[in-house]
């Protein structure tokens, strides 16, 4: 194998480690709620503005943008998630697209109003550097986001499997009323599942922010991206998420390397329909 | 007979509009409401009636615009000719995309659909022979009548009324022959059509080959209008955006909930860009996307159920089959 189809892949993984990281605040959403937030790329660049805004205003770097980013978006899902979920979850399906797609015009075009069309970017600074790992060239931030959205995410699956509070929202996730009759509440617990899958989102937007082009529309890609992993991972599972992620990210970079840059989203989304495709039943769960 | 006052005050007005309006900007306006309930009902066969939330109708869309560009660009010929062509063309890209995204049910096929419109964008924008992210463009200043490019609106505005008034009785003939029974039992519950003997795949399939053919109809009369056709007026997806949004708003599932959806959101950004300028676009979106939210939180059957009243019902009812 060629010494560069090498650092492509390993630049793969990395994104990839990122992808995983939003992408189980979606499946997390959606097995535990099957509810669909078509807004989730758009929260990622929110997260990425929320980053260049702490950069700008206060010089912060990734050690300020990251924490701040996370909390912010944690935030706003609490809110989206008693503003709007919980009553939409129980209305028609056309109302439940409409509201999460609606929220995403809402968000990705208030930040065109306020930032303009224009690609953004962090000043090089901000994560300076390349690491050679074994003859490898790496840049410092994209390794830093590929480490940090692994430990996250790998973080976020022992929440859910060892602790009880992660315990609590896979019993709500299974039957709501025999949670209720067990003394958890729904309510309190999908909240923080909202909360949790945005705060990923805030950390996979600040983590990318240092080497993403960073503009308005940059959702609309990332929540494709986001439905494909999840697609591809099997709903609700957030190790599915990261295989997923990874392997994504992998195929992404080369077929970037391999065919050319504009065809990588092409290749993502042709992966998305033959999957879902040949497994329709089995993506979803139930039919 | 109530039915017949409304209808025949409604038809009087839309006849008299631009003569009454006569301004060059409220004529505009009035024919690109048109053009967008044309796009709107035609959505509203399969997403209001059939309950499959298409998020990708741009690319039907985009086949009629381009065929229509392309007629003229390519051939030399009117963009007229353009008109069958994009039929067909929407047409059969509905009848392969839609055998496989038909199966999926609720979001993944809405998803499956954004995914379709956005690789048909990717592909095209990267396809010389269709004006790559120029596009294309017909002819200059009209040659002739068959152009069908005029200087004045005046002319589209009563072609579209026309075109609109065809869809609607499309439509209305649809709801009310077997085939509109089907789609309402399907929407409903689908498990429940199939199993009292509907065929369930083959009719969302018709009334979405159907809702293209009206689509791409809809997407050359605007190419034609505008006189361009690029990737992202073509097959962007906020059009998609839009059309969804203007059957929601004014009720899905309802024959002129479309229409009112149109006449409510064009003229806001219509005059919020007017107003506004190139920032307004933005502004405009913001607009759009707290409409949406608030019609699915508060309203989710649309505006025109307000005032009928009697759809409120069958919106509780479908509640408790929602997945």
């Amino acid at each position: 194998m060629s010494f560069v189809l090498v650092q492509v892949i390993v630049g793969g993984l990395l994104l990839g480690a990122v992808y995983a990281l939003f992408s189980s605040g979606l499946t997390l959403v959606w097995g535990m709620m099957n509810i669909v937030n078509f807004a989730h790329g758009d929260f990622v660049m929110l997260g990425m503005y929320v980053a260049y805004v702490v950069y700008t205003l206060m010089g912060g770097g990734p050690i300020l943008g990251a924490p701040l980013a996370t909390l912010v978006l944690a935030t706003v899902g609490v809110l989206v998630y008693f503003a709007l979920i919980r009553d939409i979850m129980k209305g028609p399906m056309l109302a439940q697209i409409l509201g999460t797609f609606g929220l995403a015009l809402l968000l990705r075009y208030s930040v065109f109003w306020w930032f303009g069309a224009n690609f953004l970017s962090m000043p090089p600074n901000i994560v300076g550097g390349t690491y050679a790992v074994a003859g490898l060239r790496i840049e410092a931030s994209r390794l830093l986001a590929g480490v940090v959205a692994l430990l996250v995410t790998l973080g976020l699956h022992l929440l859910l499997t060892r602790t009880s509070l992660g315990s609590k929202m896979l019993a709500v996730a299974e039957d709501q009323t025999a949670a209720q009759l067990m003394g958890i509440r729904p309510d309190t617990m999908q909240a923080i599942a909202w909360a949790i899958a945005a705060g990923a989102t805030g950390l996979a937007g600040a983590l990318i922010a240092n080497f993403f082009y960073i503009v308005p529309t940059v959702g609309e890609t990332l929540g494709i991206v986001a439905f494909v992993t999840v697609s591809l991972g099997g709903f609700g599972s957030v190790p599915g998420a990261l295989v997923a992620g990874l392997l994504i990210g992998v195929i992404e970079s080369l077929s970037g390397y391999l065919i050319g840059a504009v065809y990588k989203d092409i290749v993502v989304y042709v992966l998305f329909l033959s999957f879902l495709w040949f497994r329709p039943q089995g993506l979803m769960g139930k039919m | 007979m109530r039915r017949w006052v409304w209808l025949s005050a409604v038809a009087a007005f839309a006849i008299a509009y631009p003569l009454l309006l006569s301004s060059p900007f409220q004529q505009r306006l009035g024919a690109l409401v048109l053009l967008y309930a044309i796009a709107a009902s035609a959505w509203n066969i399969v997403g209001g009636y059939a309950g499959q939330v298409s998020v990708g109708h741009v690319v039907f869309f985009g086949c009629g615009a381009y065929a229509a560009m392309g007629s003229y660009a390519k051939f030399g010929l009117s963009p007229l000719f353009g008109i069958p062509g994009g039929i067909v063309l929407a047409v059969g890209l509905a009848a392969i995309v839609g055998v496989p995204t038909l199966r999926l049910s609720g979001h993944y096929f809405s998803m499956a659909t954004i995914a379709v419109a956005e690789t048909m964008r990717l592909i095209v924008t990267n396809t010389e022979w269709l004006g790559a992210a120029v596009g294309l463009s017909g002819p200059a200043v009209p040659r002739n009548m068959f152009d069908l490019s005029f200087l004045s609106s005046l002319p589209y505005y009563y072609l579209f009324l026309a075109v609109l008034v065809i869809t609607l009785l499309i439509t209305w003939w649809m709801t009310n022959s077997r085939m509109g029974f089907y789609l309402r039992a399907i929407k409903d519950s689908e498990r429940a059509a199939r199993s009292l003997g509907a065929p369930a795949s083959r009719t969302k399939l018709y009334a979405y080959m159907l809702s293209a053919a009206l689509t791409s109809v809809a997407g050359a009369l605007y190419a034609m209008m505008f006189g361009f056709v690029d990737p992202e007026s073509g097959l962007g997806i906020l059009i998609s955006v839009k059309i969804l949004i203007m059957a929601a708003l004014g009720g899905a599932g309802l024959l002129f909930g479309p229409l009112v959806g149109a006449a409510i959101l064009v003229p806001l950004e219509e005059i919020s860009n007017s107003w506004l300028g190139g920032k307004g676009a933005g502004l405009t979106f913001v607009v759009y996307g707290a409409i949406i939210v608030l019609i699915a939180r508060f309203q989710p059957g649309g505006l025109l159920s307000l005032l009928t009243g009697r759809s409120k019902r069958k919106i509780d009812k479908g509640a408790s089959h929602a997945p």
